[in-house]
Formats: structure tokens, sequence, C-alpha cells
């Protein structure tokens, strides 16, 4: 059974990207890729990698497919006829494809136990991480505490991005002070979208606070919950107009909102050099390591989540309000 | 005290936030300085270090090694730390004056908070004993060294910085490939441990094939990120449509990084012995990198446009230092290393020298350059110094890492790779004489527009280069003792 | 090696090199930019597939079951999304810009607009 769900998913996917290639309709090509996406998100369950899956759902087919549909708004779309045979371009893919090829000969067999990959560094981290640092979510430890450095440097790669998006496009703040006008709404005449969208955004923030706060037990964390949050503000201005959202949250409110999270992330790792341990070192935070790594958790994925919603909306502000008089 | 690594990086990481925060244009510059100067101080005392008590480590969020990130500083990535926060020291204090001409007032927080995080992340990769790690750092500081291209006042600058971004993606993405290739090999991240049991491989066994693989992603990878011919194309237009701060930042630093990781995954992870006996990268990096030093020296003969002339010129002087290493000798790996920090000197004068003219007169195609001579006497006297350097003059640094180069090609009895070094070298003497004609021996043809020199802002850290391009030529024992010891370092085959 | 046990690599890397090809193949920005994140998503793929253990399941602590699958490619992975995301970001912001000043997203009609200049 295992089997066949992934030769269908992978069969899909195969398909996915051959139609993207072909198809000129950029529309198209971009929903493709969004499916493309959702289909990984599903393989990738299957393949034991929830996280991965849940963020690449969100993500992939969620916030990339926005930011591309925003961009597509606002240029062209439709692809030119290629005007040449990309012979050179077959021949690099095929060279690059073989030599790949070659080198995944001595991979292990996939989903081999005995694999090297299994058994020198990742043990650990399966045996000790409940004891050392506790949440059940293996990820989660090796994410926020074991590799936690690295989440940090991710949560300012979104950061750079949210920045170079506004300075590369800026973000008019049009109702600075100002009463905002009637609700000039695009979907203002989709009564059954606009009422549904408003009844299930209540679920949408649940379900993000419970992505935030249990991600030490599930799947989630700071990162998918704030992409989530982000959705849902998104699903609002959709629906019920952008400028009530931009009255909601001001730009400069969600800038400086950015600016915490990173600072929230920084500042645990500053706390723990203040109480004695190395930067990032939560076990130092509180009276138990146990306790002290809990805290530390908590705080960096709040600022991952507080960063993330804010960069989010942050870009699609950029996109949605670009072409404005 | 024992923090000091991880402040390296936490200095510029963390003050870009702050720089946003004050959200005042003078006020982010002076953040952005203090945080340079800062790096600038922490790489010198790493530097002291490192050469009196040996490598340093540090173990982020305290987990020991191959479980959690550590920070690994050792003679050459001291070196290299020392290189990229020297040349962010002066960019710095120039950028005040040449930004406020050349980038937009909103926008000017966020253009110091991007510059350090590029600064914050190439001292990332450098300091790093993480592979993963270096892959998320490096993204870091691509992401924002696109950014900062596209904020280049004319338009081609947005292509220019999509083309990298296009270009840089997939060097990232094959670097990525090839750390994943060594992870299922290992089952480890940390540098120091990949290595050792990478070693453990046998030549024949299984896993071998992958193991080449992985080099072969890895250094299609690293030569994309650092513009060897014929995968420089993203360079020229990145480096000439940039605004002027971020070209002098970029030509001095982001190759060199690297050049840096090139060499660390060569020779600290696959080992020198596998990289150069069995793949003979020494053979397969030597014909781009003569390529490199013929064919971009000749184009940039022909460029009209200044900063696209050095920045051809970047992709010869490149050459040299691949060059250096495909030598596969202490001699030409040192005079590699050393032309890393030689050529961030020369070039970071030359494209500063650049900056204040397109101060002045708005840009910087060559007969702009006309009468410049005695208009701008200070400007293009340091251009004219930095230009010495580039072609390799005695009494300059740039004739130092020559030198050895030469000494290095000579030691194995290539002959005519030592031509080609001093061909590239007479090849400079041409491009760089162009403008010196212009600016001292081609009249001005409108009215004499008297003196109109760069205001001190843009001189000083401009000088302050020029003389140290002059003082390393004349008192080599500093950069070729570290150049040296580093190379030592690296052919011993681990990280010491 | 066996063909069985090497699918789930092989298609992957079918993937990537459908991704590649058209980012080096296409002229307009866009698709570029599409078949750059095929490129990455792809590579996610092949992270995730040498994570997998036959019989295992997601890797959350839990007293029913022994054997998990390792999470350390998940973690990578999870890092990489983000900054895949954060390119394609940064790339559509420069494809926009691109378009208001050249009034095109080909390549070709860019070059054309740069060289008649």
């Amino acid at each position: 059974m295992e089997l066949f769900i992934d030769i269908t998913l992978l069969t899909f996917l195969c398909i996915t990207a051959m139609a993207i290639t072909v198809i000129r309709k950029l529309f198209c090509a971009v929903m493709l890729a969004s499916i493309f996406s959702l289909l990984c998100a599903c393989l990738f369950v299957t393949m034991d990698a929830v996280d991965v899956a849940f963020t690449e759902a969100a993500v992939g087919s969620g916030i990339s497919t926005v930011l591309m549909l925003a961009a597509l708004n606002l240029t062209h779309s439709r692809e030119k006829r290629p005007p040449h045979q990309p012979l050179v371009a077959l021949l690099v893919v095929g060279v690059t494809g073989i030599v790949l090829m070659y080198g995944t000969m001595d991979l292990p067999v996939f989903g081999d136990a005995a694999a090297p990959i299994h058994h020198h560094v990742a043990p650990r981290y399966i045996e000790q991480s409940p004891l050392e640092v506790g949440p059940p979510n293996f990820v989660t430890s090796i994410l926020a505490s074991y590799r936690g450095y690295d989440t940090l440097a991710e949560t300012i790669v979104i950061f750079t991005a949210g920045l170079s998006v506004i300075a590369l496009l800026g973000i008019r703040d049009r109702y600075a002070g100002r009463p905002i006008p009637s609700d000039r709404s695009a979907m203002k005449d989709y009564v059954v979208l606009r009422i549904v969208a408003k009844m299930l955004m209540p679920f949408v923030f649940l379900f993000a606070l419970y992505v935030q706060f249990h991600g030490d037990y599930g799947a989630g964390g700071g990162f998918q919950a704030g992409v989530i949050f982000a959705s849902g503000v998104i699903i609002h201005s959709l629906t019920l107009g952008r400028d009530r959202t931009l009255k909601a949250f001001p730009h400069q409110f969600l800038r400086g909102l950015a600016t915490v999270g990173v600072l929230i992330y920084g500042g645990t790792g500053l706390a723990s050099i203040l109480r004695g341990g190395n930067f990032l070192d939560y076990s130092v935070l509180a009276a138990t390591q146990l306790k002290g790594q809990h805290l530390g958790i908590f705080l960096v994925e709040l600022g991952v989540g507080l960063t993330v919603f804010s960069i989010m909306i942050l870009m699609y502000y950029a996109f949605s309000y670009r072409r404005e008089p | 005290m024992n923090h000091l690594p991880v402040f390296q990086v936490l200095l510029p990481l963390l003050g870009a936030p702050l720089c946003l925060l004050v959200r005042r244009g003078t006020l982010s510059w002076l953040v952005a300085t203090l945080a340079s100067w800062g790096g600038l101080a922490i790489s010198l005392a790493l530097l002291h270090h490192v050469s009196h008590t040996g490598p340093i480590t540090y173990n982020l969020g305290n987990w020991p090694a191959p479980w959690g990130i550590t920070y690994h500083v050792d003679a050459l990535n001291a070196f290299v730390l020392l290189i990229v926060t020297t040349v962010a020291a002066l960019t710095l204090p120039y950028a005040l004056q040449s930004v406020n001409l050349e980038i937009s007032e909103e926008n000017r927080p966020l253009f110091y908070t991007l510059l350090l995080i590029c600064l914050a992340g190439l001292l990332g990769i450098v300091i790093t004993g993480d592979a993963f790690n270096m892959y998320v750092f490096l993204e870091l500081s691509s992401l924002s060294a696109y950014a900062l291209i596209g904020l280049g006042k004319r338009r081609r600058a947005l292509t220019a910085a999509f083309q990298y971004l296009v270009m840089g993606t997939i060097g990232a993405t094959f670097i990525l490939i090839g750390i994943g290739l060594l992870y299922s090999l290992t089952g480890t991240l940390n540098i120091q441990d990949l290595a050792s049991r990478i070693a453990l491989i046998p030549a024949s066994a299984y896993g071998h094939r992958t193991l080449i693989t992985a080099f072969a992603f890895l250094t299609v990878g690293f030569s994309l990120k650092l513009a060897l011919f014929p995968l420089h194309l993203w360079l020229p237009n990145a480096y000439t449509y940039a605004p002027s701060v971020v070209t002098v930042f970029l030509a001095a630093t982001a190759t060199k990084v690297a050049v840096y990781m090139l060499l660390r995954f060569s020779f600290s992870i696959l080992g020198s012995r596998f990289v150069f006996e069995q793949l003979t990268l020494g053979k397969i990096m030597l014909l781009p990198s003569l390529a490199a030093i013929i064919i971009a020296s000749l184009v940039a003969i022909f460029q009209y446009d200044i900063k696209r002339m050095l920045a051809y010129s970047s992709v010869a002087q490149i050459g040299y230092m691949t060059l250096g290493i495909s030598l596969h000798s202490h001699t030409g790996l040192m005079a590699g290393i050393l032309h890393m920090f030689n050529h961030a000197l020369m070039k970071g004068a030359l494209f500063m020298a650049m900056g204040a003219v397109s101060y002045r007169v708005g840009s910087v195609y060559l007969t702009d350059f006309r009468g410049l001579g005695r208009r701008m006497p200070l400007t293009m006297a340091a251009f004219v110094l930095g230009g010495l350097s580039l072609m390799g003059v005695p009494l300059t640094a740039g004739f130092i890492s020559k030198w050895f180069l030469v000494k290095a090609a000579l030691e194995i009895g290539w002959w005519s790779v030592t031509a080609i070094i001093l061909i590239g070298s007479l090849l400079a003497v041409i491009y760089i004489w162009r403008v010196v004609e212009t600016a001292y021996f081609n009249p001005l043809h409108e009215i004499e527009h008297g003196q109109e020199e760069a205001p001190l802002g843009l001189l000083i850290p401009l000088w302050v280069l020029v003389g140290a391009n002059l003082y390393f030529g004349i008192d080599t024992s500093i950069p070729v003792d570290m150049a040296s010891w580093a190379a030592s370092a690296l052919l011993e085959g681990t990280m010491q | 090696m066996n063909l069985a046990g090497h699918y789930n690599y092989w298609v992957a890397i079918f993937l990537m090199m459908t991704g590649f090809y058209v980012v080096i193949s296409r002229g307009n920005l866009i698709k570029k930019l599409i078949g750059l994140n095929l490129f990455s998503t792809s590579v996610f793929i092949l992270y995730i597939s040498l994570g997998k253990i036959h019989g295992a399941t997601a890797p959350i602590a839990d007293d029913r079951f022994q054997l998990y699958s390792n999470p350390v490619p998940h973690v990578l992975i999870l890092t990489a999304i983000v900054v895949g995301v954060a390119t394609t970001a940064v790339g559509l912001a420069l494809i926009t810009r691109i378009y208001e000043q050249y009034g095109s997203i080909e390549e070709d009609d860019i070059r054309i607009k740069d060289e008649s200049l």
C-alpha cells in the first residue's frame, strides 16, 4: 500500500513537472507549481516528515503561490514562445543528471535502517532529546535547541527577504493618520465568499495559536504558525478589503514586530550568555536543565512566529499596494 | 572573553535589526559603523588568540561537536575573517556620503540593515565549523547581496541582480546537493567529523562514487559563487550596476569568501590527497584559471564603463587565486591565499576611487575621466597607486602575491604558466593605462572645472586602503607569514 | 545498487533536472523562478528520502513506537524551505520592478531594450 501511494505520488509529480515546462500561460504554471508543492507535501507525509510536509504545504503551495499571483497581477501573464531549440540547456541538464545518478548508485537503498546516516549523530537525538531537551517532537528539539543557531539564521533570512522586498518595492502608507475611505474590496459582491471567510477566520487564528504552542508535541512550530496567522490576515484582506487590514496592522507596526521577533530570538541567546552559558544554551535560563530548555524553546519559537507573521504580511502589502495611484 | 567567536557574527547579525529600529539614515549608519569596527576588533583579537594558543572552538547552545553547531577558528579562517572585517570597517565610514547621494532617504536604514546582514552572512560562512550552517549563512549573505545590487540607480541594476539571483541560487542548490550527499555517506555535518569519517572510506569501496559526485557538485557550486571563468557571467553586471558602496564591499569580500569555502571543502573535508591525487582538481582548475587570466583581462581592455572594466579584472584576479590552488604546492596555495588579502586591498581601493569619481561626475565612463587628473588629483593618484598594485609593480602588495605565484609555477617547472601570469600583468598595464592616459593626458574640451576633489569622508578610507597596498608591498612579513601558516595548516589535511 | 531501492532518488533527480532545465532554457523571468522552485523542492525530496526508514514512524516520541525516521534531514529541509521562499520573494520583487522599468519580463526583450540605448 505504502509503495503504491509512493509511486502514484511520484508519477503525479513527474506529470506536473513536465506540464510546467511546456505550458506557456503563466497563471497555469503558477497553479501547477502550487499543486507540485502540495503533492510534495503528501510525499513528505508518506516519508514520515510531517513537519516538513506541513511547512511545504503552507509555504510552497500557500505563501509562494500568493506572492507569485500577486507578481503576475503586476506584470505579464503569458510567456513568449522560446525562440530556439535549447540544445545546450538539454546537454547541461543531461550531464548534470547523469553525474547525479552516478552518485546515487553508492547511496544506501531507500528506507534502509542500516544506512550510516541513521547511525552516527541521529540516534542521540532520538534517545536523549526527551531527557536533555524535553519536547517529544525530535524535530522541534533539534530545530530549536541542538541546531537552534541555524534557526536563528533562518529567521534572519526571512527577515532579510521582507526588508529586501520593502526596499525594492516600497510600501506607501496612504492612510497614515487619516480615516480610511469606504470599503472598496474587489470581492465585495461575493457574499458567500465573504461570509465563509469571516466564519473561517477565528478557526484559522485558533489553529495558528495551536500550532504555535503545540509544536513541542506534534507537528508545527513558530514558523508554520506565523505563516498560518498571516494567511488568515491575507484572507481577511482579500475578502473584506485591504485598507481595513492595513488599518488593523499598519506596516510600521509590522516592521517593528518583525524586528522584535528577531531580537527576542537573539535576546534569548544573549540571556544565556549573561547567565553564564554559551550562546543559545537554554539550560541555564531556569533552575533545571529541562525547564530552561522549555523556556528557551518557547521564547525562540515565539520570536520566529512574530517575525514570520509580520514579514509575510509586509511582503503581501508590498506586492498588493504596488500599483496604486 | 571566551565568547569572542560568537560575537564576531552576532555583532552585525543583531546590529542589523537595531539599525532598522532607529529609522534614521545617519543613526543607522552609526550603528552599522560601530558594529563593523567592533567586528574588526574581534577578528584581530581572534587572530592574536589563534596564533598564540592554537585553534578556538565554540559550541553554540553548549551542545558538543557532532550534535550541535560549533564554531571553529583556525589559521585560515582567522585570516579570512580579518580580510572581511577590515574591508567592512573601511567601507562603512566611506558609505555615509556615497549612500546619501545614491540611495533614497526612506531606504537608507534598510540599506544599512541589509549591508550588516550581508557582512554577518559572510562572517558566518567563514567562522562556522558546520557544513549546513555554512549553507544557511551563504544564502543569508547572497540574499542581502541580491537586494543591495538591485538598489542601484540604473535600471540594469535590477536585471543584474536577478541574473545573480538565478545563478547564485543554482550554485547554492548545487552546494546543498553536495552537502546532502556527504551527509548521506557519513551521517554528520560537522566539518572535522566529516573529514575523519570520509577519510575512512577507501578508494575502491562502496560510497566512493557518491563522494566523487558530491565533490563535483560542490566544486561547480563554489565556482559559480566565486565567479570562476566561464561561470562568471553574473559578476560584471552585478559589480557595474550596484551602488558604489555595495560594489566596494562585495568585490573585496564575497568572492574571497567563496574561495575560502572551496579551500575548506577541498582540503579540510575531502582531504587534499583525495581531491588532488585522485580527482585531479589541480588539472581541472588550471585551464579555467588560465583562461580567466587571459580572456577576462582582454575583455577588460575593451570596456568603456570603468566599473565594468574593473569587474572583468576581478574575474581575472580570481583566476590568479584559483591558479595558486591548482598548482597544489605549499607556495602555490600560499600565493592564492595571499592574493585573497592583496586583491581585497587593491580592488577595494580601486572601486572606492570609482565611487569617488561617480560622486563628483555622476558616471564612470572612460570619457568622464578626461582631465580628472587635475580636477580630482587625490582620487586619481589613489587610482594610479591601486592600479600599480593590480599590475603587480614592485613595492606594492600586488607584486608580492604575483611573485609567489611565479615562484610556485617555476618550482614545478611550468614555464608556460609563468608566461601567462606575466602576460596577465601586461594586459592589466594596458587597461589601467587607458584610464590614466585619459585622466592625465587628455585635455578637457569643456571649460576648465577647477579642482573638485571628492569629500574627505570618501578620500580617507580610500587612502587608508592605498596606504595598505603600499605598506604591505614593503613590509611583507605579516600577510606572508599568515598565508604561509594557513597554507601549511590546510596541506596537513585536517583543520589544525 | 538495485532498481527497486533507488527509484525514489532517481525520480527526485528527474524532477530536479526538469526544474533546472526550466531555469536555464526559458527566457521568461517568472518561469525561471518557478523552475528554480521546482529544482530546490526536488532536492528536498532527495533529502527526505535519505532520512526515511522502512517501517518507521514520524519522529515524535511515543511509547507505542520504537523505530523513528531520521529527524535531521527534516530539520535541514525546514530551513531550506524558508530559504527558498525568501529567494522567491526577492526574485518576484525584482521581476516586478523590471517589468515597470522595461515593460517586459522576457529576457530577449530586455536585452534588446538595453542594447538600443
